[in-house]
């Protein structure tokens, strides 16, 4: 990463600590990304962001807020982009997917908390992930037992607003979420000093849906017989989806899903003829972690959909956007986010149509259910899920992992024994 | 006469088995695995050579977690497949849970028409394995053989902790407290015989017969124990604990 040292500091950054992830950083993606073969061209704009992933967004942030603007860091496709760039905030995704955060969250939190929530805490604590300092507020969510507590203590370091989601998808728990999202609007307008108004939220939905739209294109291009991406790419493209400009976001993805489309034209494909495929679905998996899709992609099968937050939960559905007041908007809004299908809500039978549909949509051969480490919510409805898998005749891999490499060999003999057992 | 040659390099043993076209064993060898893979497939290599099977002649498939250290196999197979494989021909059956009690870990293999339907691995954690009852042994200054013999003639004993860890001390705390060493042996059995269950009932798909491979195939009173807890016939045979790499010569005969 060139020079950025002077933001750093002034982010008031522990230099010595994130030097320690600047140097395994590249070395990963190296070994995980650079070492495909033939990947598509428009793919060059993401190894970019990641070569500078701590620079140039950070960046670009930076000089926004100097010109007034504010950023909302949040930790669930749950929070409406949209409320904040209607009010010209700026949204940033802060979960953090590697081990290098997890000490520094365990310092707080017990060992028995999932790691993406120890990651993000720690993210926060040991001043080793710019995003994390940038932010001028915080935006949790009553969503899961781990996340609630730990809002709490990071709320002693960073204003925090917290979204009380609902656990139940009734009607009236739709138009309480309409209710939170207005709350929410209040407390956006106040941080940034902008009034909401009702063109504006339009607009900004209509950016969203955009960059919606464009990430759809993509994942319809892994629906194709001969895959003209791998799923490691398009994991990235959508862990950095997070963090980008959402109009940049949706000119990028348009950008790739067109040579997508030209690939298939063409029949080119990233992927030998044959090569089984799979459909990952679980826990989010956040930026950078790679671990199950290299060790997916590596044991001779390819995945071609992931029904996760990192993936169709997040860009599936779009919102009205001709709302004729502010009040109707929030009620667009709140039911489009109550489609998200989580493992925090019960009953959750919405993820297992979405699977049954999404295997039949992308020709899965089998589909690999991944919960991270102390997640009780997606462990528990493993069970409904991988039930429903194989009542459907679609053969299912249940796999529990955090984010250490300890349990990589144990990882690839199951995966590889599932592709094997796939014929 | 056509032979294929399987290696299994498991965390504790490694294994070689040569089969001819008839699919009939007629070679085995088994030693240590060491501390290194390649220098255990490199010794199995020597001692294939001796007996007449020198790898280079024959087609070699490698499975066992040092499958990717043989560098004389044309082919790694996951040990999932090729312990379903091979219990398929030692048992002579086409529909059968495999219970394999290995060194570091311990599969259940649902297999139908000879295929495998599924497969649960347990975790990181060594409980439930060959391991376990290793270092159990060595507390109670045992082999592991002697210690189920010894299980056979206790009762009345548990330990509760599923953790090695955890349960050597608790080992340790019964002997001191003079608990009766055949006791203890049949707390431990008892043990690994309790988490292999409740893995075995976790795969709704193990309907077949229960066949018993794995190293620990030989101790006698595990096959009871396991049966007993089951509630099912649980058989094995005397190459048991080749069955993986039986399955995997039995693919190099196809290549
Ligand atoms: S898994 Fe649930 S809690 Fe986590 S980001 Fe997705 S919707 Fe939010
Ligand atoms: S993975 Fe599970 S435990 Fe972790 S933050 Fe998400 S819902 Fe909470």
């Amino acid at each position: 990463m060139s020079n950025y040292v002077e933001m750093w500091k002034d982010l008031g950054m522990d230099l010595e600590n994130h030097d320690n992830l600047c140097a395994v950083l590249p070395v990963a993606f190296g070994d995980v990304y650079l070492s495909q073969e033939n990947r598509p061209e428009g793919m060059g704009f993401w190894d970019f962001v990641v070569s500078e992933i701590h620079g140039i967004r950070p960046a670009e942030l930076v000089e926004a807020r100097k010109n007034g603007q504010k950023v909302f860091g949040t930790f669930c496709v749950y929070v409406p982009d949209e409320v904040v760039i209607a009010a010209n905030g700026i949204v940033t995704g802060l979960c953090g997917g590697s081990q290098f955060w997890v000490p520094d969250g365990e310092k707080v939190l017990p060992k028995s908390t999932c790691p993406l929530i120890k990651a993000s805490v720690g993210a926060r604590l040991g001043k080793t992930c710019p995003f994390f300092r940038l932010a001028d507020m915080y935006v949790g969510e009553t969503t899961c037992d781990g996340k609630k507590k730990a809002w709490e203590i990071l709320g002693e370091d960073v204003p925090m607003h917290i979204m009380d989601i609902p656990q139940m998808k009734r009607p009236e728990d739709i138009e309480r979420w309409a209710g939170e999202i207005k709350k929410f609007a209040k407390v956006v307008e106040e941080l940034t000093g902008n009034e909401i108004t009702v063109e504006k939220l339009n607009e900004a939905i209509k950016t969203v849906n955009e960059k919606r739209k464009a990430m759809a294109r993509v994942y319809e291009a892994r629906k194709a017989d001969k895959l003209p991406i791998s799923g490691k790419d398009a994991l990235l493209m959508s862990q950095i989806a997070f963090f980008d400009d959402p109009t940049r976001c949706a000119q990028m993805c348009n950008k790739l899903a067109d040579e997508l489309d030209k690939r298939i034209e063409d029949g080119v494909a990233v992927f030998p003829a044959g090569t089984k495929r799979i459909l990952l679905t679980g826990t989010p998996l956040a930026i950078p972690n790679w671990k199950l899709h290299h060790i997916v992609e590596t044991s001779g099968a390819a995945v071609v959909c992931e029904e996760m937050c990192t993936g169709t939960r997040y860009f599936e559905n779009l919102v009205a956007d001709d709302s004729k007041t502010l009040d109707e908007a929030y009620m667009a809004l709140a039911q489009r986010y109550m489609k998200t299908n989580c493992a925090c809500f019960t009953p959750n039978t919405g993820r297992i149509d979405d699977l049954l549909r999404l295997a039949k949509e992308y020709k899965v051969d089998g589909v690999i259910d991944v919960n991270l480490k102390f997640c009780c919510l997606y462990d528990t409805e493993g069970y409904n899920v991988e039930k429903a898998m194989k009542a459907a005749g679609i053969p299912v891999l249940g796999i529990e992992t955090d984010y250490t490499d300890t349990d990589a060999e144990q990882l690839k003999t199951r995966v590889q024994a599932f592709v094997e057992m796939l014929g | 006469m056509k032979y294929a040659i399987g290696i299994d390099i498991g965390s504790t043993c490694a294994k070689a088995a040569v089969l001819d076209e008839n699919k009939t064993v007629v070679f085995r060898l088994v030693q240590p695995t060491g501390w290194s893979s390649v220098d255990t497939a490199e010794s199995l290599r020597k001692a294939l050579c001796v007996a007449g099977f020198d790898p280079a002649d024959h087609p070699v498939v490698a499975t066992g977690y040092g499958r990717i250290a043989v560098p004389y196999a044309k082919k790694a197979i996951t040990e999932i497949t090729c312990h379903a494989r091979g219990a398929c021909r030692l048992f002579g059956l086409e529909d059968l849970t495999v219970i394999d009690i290995g060194g570091q870990d311990t599969k259940i293999i649902a297999v139908k028409d000879g295929l495998v339907q599924d497969f649960l691995m347990n975790d990181k954690c060594s409980a439930g394995t060959g391991r376990f009852l290793e270092v159990m042994a060595n507390t109670l200054a045992l082999r592991p053989g002697e210690l189920c013999d010894l299980a056979r003639l206790g009762g009345n004993t548990s330990i509760s902790s599923m953790c090695t860890v955890f349960a050597e001390s608790e080992v340790i705390s019964l002997i001191g407290r003079g608990e009766k060493r055949e006791n203890i042996a049949f707390a431990v059995v008892d043990s690994v015989v309790q988490k292999v269950v409740s893995q075995a009932g976790k795969l709704a798909e193990a309907t077949g017969a229960v066949c018993l491979t794995g190293g620990l195939c030989q101790c006698d009173y595990v096959r009871e124990a396991l049966e007993k807890a089951l509630g099912r016939t649980v058989t094995t045979c005397a190459d048991g604990r080749f069955a993986g790499a039986v399955g995997a010569a039995l693919s190099g005969l196809k290549l």
